[in-house]
């Protein structure tokens, strides 16, 4: 069991993360106090072109290690400490954070894919230091402890986003550790999730084929890299890159009457059958410019949507909807395996491509 | 060969109950091997059995109409040794008897490890539910064949469906060659591969006229000693097959002796009435990978680039071996393993040559997937596949589907005695003498596999269920399900599994 939260300004009126906090304090027991995180976007305009990388690490050595690799690797336009509350936990790693631009020689054509794997890199190599955070204009907030406790540690009071997601963690099959927390992030992607996922094994072996190493020791961690592959490294779109991650069941293909997209279909899950997640689960993603949620087919986890005329809401549980907002015009339960995708581009509604 | 050398007995055999038994004669009647005589008793006819061929086949048995008849082991008693076991006396033997290589059927059955009594699934608890087949979908359907690696590259989805197979469910029948077992049979098999929409494999004899109508659910083979193969025939089928080897006697070829060319095999293999029908040990046109890539395209282009698959051995190098065939244009690679059946082959060939299948399938996969070819081909494995749990274990350690050869006979009657090759198989399948092979009824058999193919389905959807995974799909390389258990590291190391308690 998990706690999840979101919402998403539907013109980019950014706003600090009060009111998920307040959704995701409702939900407090829905965690155990082992895991609890946010990820907010637009909160960087300053470098909103940087990568803005969050380094969490266990020494002063690991940050050092990693920051010694990112010079080689990449321009440093600005490099702080994550301001942090350490009166609310006190036992925690340290916290860095660089906007960076990559050093591209001529053969990395892609600044995104050099990025990916810089961190990877780091992820798999420097002992005690992870990259929780990598976008671009968006960051990661998360580690041990409640709702509460992580949103007052990380100060997210002074962070201004158009979208925020959040996180409440009752770790269950893997251990409850600061880079084990969600959300789980990988360039824009960032992933929260309640649930289990039961293919893990084979999605693992997949994007390891792909150069994606799985290092946080918890399976949310393969949604991340399977959004970054299937959208960014195979151009799919959102809306087919969901239909990969829960599609429908060949009982349902088989109905379909239109035999070009139900071909389309057959292929999309033929080609992408170890991409595919099963056992039960409720995802939220967040990237640049939208939020989109996915339930397993058999919805064995919740999630709840609202909307209001600005804004779109998710959450575990309605209450939660309307700890964010009182007069909610709209509320739906999506049905199992029924995406909802909400996206804004700078000229107006519409879905990415 | 002389009853009174050594060597000469058997070490099964019949014992009736005489009080039970009426004298109908029906045991001496069914036996095929003259076990059982009748003899004159007092004022009734009693079975008498002989002690000299008994291989306790259970025909007499189970067709007994009082039930009179039990099968009993009666092993050649030899002083207890650790070296000299009784069966290598017997085999000696023999041997100094007849002169000749030692043949038999089935598949090998030294002691060697079976992986898959090693291996346990995991199954849901509290935090991830398992799903019951009873009231969700649990779905097993297999695309068999080239995809492609991302929805991008592909230009016609019809025609990259066009090129795949459809299974049901992931289990298709290991060629068994008209001749090597009799029309009879082949027809059960496809009639249940097209009731089901599964595949069966023709094996190296051709496809006989009277199966064309279940041709589009068929692998047609292409073989060493090319019978059957004619324009005509590459026409036919849903795909084709070219053997290079198999589990059971990897490195050899095949001899169907003249006696058993009949009528219809003649026809069908496109050879002279009694001739023997030999098939080389390696195909003579195959010296090298270059070869077979040649083949395999040939192939293509004479039926539009239907799936080929290509057949081999699980030998020592076979990650390698599997790659440079994916590499040649293979759309399936099938993997028989040590453990594979066969009508015939040398008992020292059978017993001492390859490697067990459930290694070389975890190497298989891994290798493709380490080359990024994993998408171009699918894996079918063979070779002591015993049951359901067997089928799973397979699946999740990176099969697309396995074939099954034995399970087969055995589900029309065989019971393992190994004979295939004297063609006087009691239960009329592995042999094409006409009035044996008219024992099987093809309505029967063809009800008796399906059952167990049906059988098995509910039992995979269970296994399925209790881990939580509706979709075949998120199962197939699934390897974290899986857990050893009396392995040590390399073992666990080239399955790619953890052990239990990890």
């Amino acid at each position: 069991m998990c706690g999840i939260a979101g919402l998403i300004s539907h013109d980019y009126r950014k706003e600090n993360g009060a009111r998920l906090k307040q959704a995701m304090v409702l939900q407090n027991d829905r965690g155990n106090g082992l895991g609890a995180g946010y990820a907010a976007y637009g909160i960087f305009p300053v470098y909103k072109d940087h990568y803005a990388f969050h380094v969490m690490a266990d020494s002063t050595v690991a940050i050092e290690e990693v920051s010694h690799f990112l010079k080689e690797y990449f321009w440093i336009a600005h490099r702080e400490e994550i301001s942090i509350w350490d009166k609310v936990i006190t036992d925690h790693p340290l916290f860095q954070r660089f906007f960076l631009q990559p050093k591209l020689s001529a053969s990395d054509i892609d600044p995104d894919d050099f990025v990916t794997e810089k961190v990877i890199r780091i992820n798999t190599s420097i002992d005690g230091a992870f990259i929780c955070s990598s976008g671009k204009n968006m960051g990661v907030f998360k580690g041990v402890g409640t709702p509460k406790d992580i949103y007052e540690f990380f100060r997210l009071d002074e962070y201004q986003g158009y979208c925020w997601i959040g996180h409440n963690r009752f770790p269950t099959n893997t251990p409850g550790w600061w880079g084990g927390a969600h959300p789980f992030n990988l360039l824009g992607w960032s992933i929260v999730h309640n649930g289990e996922i039961s293919s893990y094994g084979i999605n693992r072996r997949y994007l390891e084929s792909y150069g994606y190493v799985c290092t946080l020791q918890t399976d949310t961690e393969v949604a991340a890299y399977l959004l970054d592959l299937l959208i960014r490294r195979h151009g799919l779109s959102i809306r087919d890159a969901v239909t990969v991650l829960a599609p429908p069941y060949w009982s349902s293909t088989n109905r379909m009457t239109d035999v070009t997209e139900r071909n389309r279909l057959v292929a999309l899950k033929i080609i992408y059958e170890s991409a595919m997640l099963n056992g039960p689960f409720a995802i939220l993603a967040g990237f640049d410019g939208g939020l989109f949620s996915i339930t397993d087919n058999t919805k064995l986890r919740p999630m709840v949507v609202g909307a209001s005329e600005n804004y779109t809401y998710f959450a575990s549980e309605v209450s939660a909807l309307y700890e964010m907002e009182e007069n909610m015009a709209e509320v739906s339960t999506p049905r199992a395996g029924q995406p909802v995708i909400v996206y804004y581009d700078a000229e107006g509604k519409g879905e990415p491509s | 060969m002389k009853t009174s050398q050594p060597g000469s007995r058997s070490t099964y055999r019949p014992v009736f109950d005489l009080d039970l038994c009426d004298g109908c004669g029906q045991c001496a009647v069914e036996c095929t091997f003259n076990e059982i005589k009748m003899v004159p008793h007092g004022n009734k006819t009693i079975p008498v059995a002989n002690r000299l061929a008994c291989g306790a086949c259970h025909r007499c048995d189970i067709m007994c109409p009082r039930q009179a008849i039990r099968i009993v082991e009666d092993p050649l008693v030899t002083r207890p040794h650790g070296v000299w076991s009784s069966s290598h006396i017997q085999r000696a033997h023999l041997q100094a008897a007849s002169g000749s290589v030692a043949l038999t059927g089935f598949g090998a059955e030294t002691a060697l490890p079976i992986f898959w009594d090693k291996i346990l699934f995991n199954a849901c608890q509290v935090t991830n539910p398992s799903i019951d087949p009873q009231r969700e979908p649990m779905e097993t359907i297999t695309y068999l064949g080239r995809k492609a690696e991302r929805l991008g590259d592909v230009v016609e989805p019809q025609e990259m469906l066009r090129r795949l197979i459809p299974v049901n469910t992931p289990i298709v029948f290991a060629p068994m060659s008209y001749g090597s077992i009799n029309l009879n049979l082949q027809k059960a098999m496809a009639r249940v591969a097209k009731e089901l929409n599964l595949l069966w494999y023709t094996g190296e004899g051709g496809l006989h006229k009277d199966l064309y109508p279940y041709a589009d659910w068929a692998i047609l083979q292409v073989a060493s000693g090319r019978f059957g193969v004619s324009p005509e025939y590459l026409k036919l089928g849903r795909g084709y097959q070219i053997k290079i080897g198999q589990g059971a006697k990897p490195g050899i070829g095949g001899h169907l002796p003249g006696e058993k060319v009949l009528e219809g095999i003649s026809e069908t293999r496109m050879i002279p009435l009694h001739s023997d029908a030999i098939s080389p040990a390696p195909q003579h046109d195959i010296y090298s990978i270059e070869d077979l890539r040649l083949l395999i395209y040939a192939i293509k282009e004479a039926n539009n680039y239907k799936p080929v698959c290509v057949k081999i051995a699980a030998v020592h190098n076979i990650a390698a071996i599997a790659s440079g065939i994916v590499r040649a244009g293979a759309d399936m690679v099938y993997l028989d393993g040590y453990r594979g059946g066969t009508g015939a082959a040398p008992n020292i060939v059978r017993d001492n040559v390859g490697i067990p299948i459930e290694l070389a399938l975890a190497v298989v996969d891994q290798r493709l997937r380490e080359e990024k070819i994993r998408s171009q081909a699918s894996i079918i494995v063979a070779g002591g596949i015993r049951n359901s749990a067997d089928v799973m274990k397979a699946i999740a350690l990176g099969a697309d589907a396995v074939a099954i050869g034995t399970p087969v006979l055995i589900a029309c009657g065989c019971h393992g005695c190994q004979r295939c090759s004297s063609g006087k198989c009691p239960w009329g399948l592995t042999t094409n003498e006409p009035q044996l092979s008219g024992r099987l009824d093809v309505d029967w058999a063809a009800e008796r596999i399906s059952n167990l193919i049906k059988a098995w389905h509910h039992e995979m959807q269970e296994i399925m269920g209790l881990n939580g995974i509706y979709d075949l799909g998120s199962f197939r390389g699934n390897r974290l399900i899986l857990r050893g258990v009396d392995l040590d590291e390399k073992e666990l190391s080239i399955l790619g599994i953890k052990y239990a308690g990890e």
